[in-house]
């Protein structure tokens, strides 16, 4: 299949459109909100703070949020494609396979049963709770008859992701408190995350979209077909373990930081496929920056819907994601 | 000796598996024997003999006031929201011809669940009043199962519905539904997200008589439709090909079952919440006691879902006396373990 946009000119021309895109966006999601800003007050909160409010809401709220979202839109974005290579299901993703749920679902038992509240223990037993349940979900799709299909793969990450979610719901239930602390992260939300918060999870997450990106020649391999695979000279058992591992540190890393955000994953890699064709080396960098773009507008879209107070960014990625994923199921993916 | 009975009238017909009678009597039994014992276990602890005494009228006052008043409408709703949500189960998984389907997986019980904390969060006022009667909550809840269950049947429509495609949709909507409900309860006081976060997860706390008399002609009312349904069913397990081959319409019927499959989920999810997994495992666990022909299966996934229901509630009651814990939490975190190992083990 080829893409919109042909030649590699083209594609690279599209790729730094897209990155002005993103940087334009961000500067949106710093100044539009409840308390409207300019964007000479953003630069004057660096170089001449002088403590007022709108000054204050920029360093402490707008920027780390605008970031925030940058980043774990990259990675959602860039875990969705390596799924979807991975399984050769074009609905594969991070939260319909339950591996969103499963990081939930341990952060919120970590913080209920063993008292952790640092950024860094989240983000270790986010991805503990992310390869548990990515793990579950592939024996699980693989076992019975027929080996691992990619319907199966689908029901059994589905299975995953409500057993993470009835369980998180149990332990909510006996701890009114922890309710009332976790239900907005658990619906996916980049507010109120300060830079500290960031900068302790980005290091994992850059590392992981580098080696993604490094991944993305063996991907096109891959996608050819595992005995293709392996005449051309890949070692599939590495790759296969290496771009799960990349899943799993995208995907429990933003879980970490912004709670279990839905469809950002799913949706991305089509529109990317859409844009520059089935060719890898250029899939992963546009879905890293389409997933940025879209979670950045989802949640500048976030801080209006239901004003004065805001809705979680989770909400508007479902909103706009589900008529997206439906219409993919429409179209006729699956042959039986 | 034959293995089967053979039932033939002349508009149908049943073969009758004697080990599958066998099976079924011996849950019975169970079952029974579970009600029993959760009936006499609480606060004030009533021994099974005492419990049947004062069943059949003849046993001391107060145990018979404690019993036909509290505790068995209580073990009544559980059994049968049970044994519904098994049932509901056990028609999607077959109508979707796989074993992983369940009415929670696909949005049919998301859809109870969105529609009942809607209904707390929007007819609630400022100091925690509900303006409407909590009467009206299982007609939302069922509402809102009905709605999802014809919206994925539509949005899985081209010519025709296939399975993958229902379970597909399903799980798509599923997904925006969880997130619609954690803004309903966002955007209400933190009273009520508590309050729908126990009924999201099941419970039959506080039942009296009244929702045994609602739930209990839904549970009636659907079982001789199942009972015509049983052998098209069957049939329909070997693809759609040899269905439209043995003469039946495959859309009509597959719709006739949602319905069927919805009406039971959606009543059993309006009076006892959204108890998770009784509707993946219960079928799981009775197709390997009964087989998967769907005559033993629908009685043994009933009298499995309901024996579930019913032990979950009384741990719940019991094991952190005097917190109570809803049931839907001891129904996922057992059924799920459990559901796993099931799959490991058919390997």
């Amino acid at each position: 299949m080829n893409g919109i946009l042909y030649g590699n000119k083209t594609k690279t021309a599209g790729l730094i459109i897209g990155i002005m895109i993103a940087l334009i966006i961000m500067v949106m999601s710093v100044v539009l909100g409840y308390t409207n800003t300019s964007l000479k007050q953003a630069i004057e909160a660096y170089t001449a703070f002088n403590g007022s409010n709108e000054h204050l809401i920029i360093q402490l709220s707008r920027v780390p949020r605008s970031l925030v979202g940058m980043a774990v839109g990259i990675s959602l974005g860039i875990a969705g494609v390596l799924m979807q290579a991975l399984t050769r299901n074009p609905i594969a993703s991070p939260d319909i396979f339950g591996v969103n749920a499963g990081a939930g679902f341990f952060i919120v038992f970590g913080v209920t049963f063993l008292g952790i509240s640092s950024i860094q223990q989240f983000m270790w037993i986010g991805f503990l709770g992310a390869a548990v349940a990515a793990g579950l979900a592939y024996a699980l799709g693989s076992a019975g008859q027929g080996g691992l299909t990619p319907v199966k793969l689908t029901l059994a990450g589905a299975v995953m992701a409500a057993l993470f979610a009835s369980l998180t719901q149990g332990m909510l239930v006996t701890n009114e408190k922890a309710l009332d602390e976790v239900l907005f992260w658990l619906a996916g939300s980049v507010e109120g995350r300060k830079l500290s918060m960031l900068a302790a999870v980005l290091p994992a997450l850059v590392i992981a979209w580098v080696i993604s990106i490094l991944l993305s020649r063996q991907l096109n391999a891959f996608a050819l077909g595992e005995d293709v695979a392996i005449s051309l000279g890949q070692k599939t058992v590495v790759f296969k373990l290496a771009a799960a591992l990349m899943v799993i540190i995208l995907a429990g890393g933003s879980v970490a930081i912004a709670g279990p955000i839905s469809f950002i994953g799913i949706v991305v890699p089509h529109f990317a496929r859409y844009l520059v064709g089935n060719d890898h080396r250029w899939i992963v960098p546009y879905s890293a920056i389409i997933g940025g773009i879209m979670l950045v507008v989802a949640d500048i879209g976030a801080r209006y819907i239901i004003m004065p107070e805001e809705a979680p960014v989770g909400v508007v990625t479902a909103l706009i994601g589900t008529p997206f994923f439906i219409y993919i199921v429409r179209k006729g993916i699956f042959q039986k | 000796m034959r293995k089967y009975w053979v039932l033939q009238r002349k508009s149908f017909s049943f073969l009758i598996d004697k080990k599958t009678t066998v099976s079924i009597i011996a849950l019975t039994f169970a079952a029974v024997a579970a009600m029993l014992i959760s009936i006499g276990v609480g606060d004030m602890y009533i021994a099974p003999w005492d419990v049947f005494n004062a069943l059949i009228g003849t046993g001391l006052d107060i145990n018979q006031l404690i019993i036909t008043e509290f505790r068995l409408p209580r073990v009544l709703v559980a059994f049968i929201a049970g044994a519904s949500l098994a049932l509901s189960g056990a028609i999607l998984q077959g109508i979707i011809r796989n074993p992983l389907a369940s009415p929670d997986m696909i949005g049919i019980t998301g859809g109870a669940g969105f529609a009942a904390v809607a209904f707390l969060t929007m007819f609630s006022d400022d100091s925690n009043n509900l303006l409407l009667s909590i009467n009206y909550l299982p007609l939302f809840a069922f509402g809102g199962a009905t709605i999802v269950a014809f919206l994925i049947y539509a949005l899985a429509w081209k010519d025709g519905v296939t399975p993958i495609r229902l379970i597909l949709i399903g799980i798509g909507l599923m997904a925006l539904l969880q997130a619609l409900t954690t803004l309903m309860m966002l955007m209400g006081p933190i009273y009520r997200a508590s309050q729908a976060t126990i009924w999201l997860t099941g419970t039959v706390y506080g039942t009296s008589w009244n929702e045994v008399k609602a739930l209990l002609p839904w549970f009636i009312g659907l079982i001789p439709i199942l009972v015509l349904l049983v052998r098209r069913l069957n049939i329909q397990g070997f693809g759609d090909d040899l269905t439209k081959g043995a003469g039946i319409s495959v859309h009509r019927e597959r719709f006739l079952l949602l319905m069927v499959c919805t009406a039971l989920a959606g009543s059993a999810v309006a009076f006892a919440g959204a108890m998770g997994f009784v509707g993946l495992i219960g079928p799981h666990i009775a197709r390997r006691i009964s087989g998967s022909s769907f005559g033993g299966l629908f009685p043994a996934s009933a009298l499995i879902g309901g024996i579930m229901v019913v032990l979950a509630d009384l741990a719940g009651r019991t094991l952190f006396s005097p917190l109570e814990v809803p049931a839907g939490v001891f129904t996922a975190a057992i059924g799920a373990p459990y559901f796993i190992y099931l799959l490991f083990k058919n390997q």
